[in-house]
């Protein structure tokens, strides 16, 4: 009687392989795709015709279902790429780095657009595109963090060895920037007292709410969609970039 | 021990018998703050009230100048190898060279701001407290400066991408560095800047380590 001594692969170890990463995350394109479709088309629907004007700001008040799921992925996607992080320097993930290599750009964007809404919201609520508001700065240097982090990506020639890097780059981002928020909290209630957000807002009534919820569902189906085409995107790069290696190799054999 | 000293020795004499980087670094700490009335205007009232944030500004830029050559010397010439495999623990080797790294180009620029302090007109109270706060908030830059280092160490065109990394980070220790001269948040901003600067210290020698371990393999 043998018995079998060979480990078999748990499903940590298949979802960690690239080749049955492209296997099954094949079928999670079009499915994905549907429902951030259906999410988008519903929120945006309850958004424009179906959810109350603001008695100040009138139509304006719709900029925050664009807004408001920009800024929450500004700060998940941040988060996704904290815990690749911990799995390139932990597990040595192979798919971790590629995670956080596809996830940098899209948090960028993000970003970016949170702080774009943002100001195309402040210029007729508050009167300026740009205010030094603490919620505000720390956006603003969270986006450079995003920015540096793909600079590096960029300057590496060595994909894994970056991946590890950049892991430890990454962390020492996610531990400092609650230190930001502070600092910069802290910093803007000495520069000026906080006129602009009050401490508890006005409670939201479920007609601004709902469609909100819905928004900030397709944001983050749509982040998730974009991140799966990204990460099969990178591994299929690799693998040309590899097979192209190989062929050189094998030409210069010749 | 003896070699934690030794290390930091090495890094002293060769910077010395180099020569003239020290220098050079003061001389552009200088320059940034010589070229802010040019920008701003003589008006010495305003320069007084500036002058402080003008003095971290120039000291920020000054130390992100320096950065690159923190480990990329020992690179090039092997050395780094040689210190990975040495008896000492690489976090130790990397606290060495942020103490030499500091030394060589935070204290000179502390030496220099009496100069700075008589171009912009700050009164003697306000420079002894802008000398305070770079004493503090230095250790915490060369740190977060080690950092970028030694992740861009690898890296033929790193020299560009270190203070883009860094600089983000650096921010809160500018905050509470600039907020210390606060009459009324001051004290606040002294004992945050303290911790931060102490933690950072503590901590960067190992997230510099492991980066230059892997960058290493």
């Amino acid at each position: 009687m043998s018995v079998d001594t060979v480990k078999q692969p748990n499903w940590f170890s298949r979802l960690a392989h690239p080749g049955q990463f492209l296997a099954w995350s094949r079928y999670l394109i079009w499915p994905l795709a549907i429902a951030t479709g259906l999410s988008f088309a519903i929120g945006l629907w309850f958004a424009f015709f179906n959810s109350p004007e603001d008695y100040q700001m009138g139509d304006m008040v719709r900029v925050m279902y664009v807004h408001v799921p920009n800024a929450w992925l500004s700060q998940l996607v941040y988060g996704v790429m904290a815990v690749s992080a911990l799995g390139t320097l932990v597990w040595r993930h192979p798919l971790a780095d590629v995670a956080n290599k596809a996830a940098a750009p899209l948090g960028a964007v993000f970003t970016a657009l949170a702080l774009y809404t943002g100001s195309l919201w402040g210029r007729p609520t508050w009167g300026t595109f740009w205010e030094w508001d603490g919620r505000m700065t720390s956006t603003l240097v969270l986006l450079l963090i995003y920015l540096g982090i793909i600079a590096l990506w960029r300057a590496f020639d060595d994909q894994l060895k970056a991946g590890r890097i950049i892991a430890i780059v990454t962390l020492v981002g996610a531990l400092n920037i609650p230190v930001i928020k502070f600092s910069v909290d802290w910093w803007n209630t000495l520069h000026q007292p906080a006129s602009v957000f009050t401490k508890d807002g006005p409670k939201m009534p479920g007609s601004i709410l709902t469609p909100l919820l819905v928004m900030m569902l397709a944001f983050t189906l749509l982040f998730a969609l974009l991140q799966v085409v990204r990460m099969r995107t990178e591994i299929l790069r690799r693998r040309a970039e590899t097979l192209s290696r190989q062929a050189a190799l094998q030409g210069v054999a010749k | 021990m003896s070699a934690f000293r030794a290390l930091i020795g090495r890094d002293l004499k060769l910077a010395f018998r180099a020569g003239g980087e020290a220098l050079t670094l003061v001389l552009f700490f200088v320059m940034v703050a010589v070229i802010v009335p040019f920008a701003i205007g003589p008006d010495r009232p305003q320069l007084t009230r500036l002058a402080p944030g003008i003095v971290w500004i120039a000291a920020f830029l000054s130390m992100l100048l320096g950065l690159d050559r923190l480990f990329r010397n020992d690179d090039e010439d092997g050395s780094l190898t040689l210190l990975r495999h040495a008896g000492l623990p690489l976090e130790a080797v990397v606290a060495a060279k942020v103490i030499a790294h500091w030394l060589m180009t935070a204290l000179p620029l502390l030496l220099a701001t009496p100069v700075l302090a008589l171009l912009l007109s700050m009164s003697w109270a306000q420079w002894g407290q802008t000398v305070l706060a770079l004493l503090i908030g230095t250790p915490a830059l060369v740190s977060f400066g080690a950092l970028g280092a030694a992740v861009t160490v690898g890296l033929r065109r790193g020299g560009l991408i270190a203070p883009v990394l860094i600089l983000p980070l650096s921010i809160p220790i500018m905050i509470f560095g600039v907020g210390m001269m606060d009459p009324l948040a001051g004290s606040g901003a002294t004992l945050f800047l303290i911790a931060l600067s102490l933690v950072v210290t503590a901590f960067s020698p190992f997230a510099a380590a492991l980066a230059l371990r892997v960058a290493g393999e």
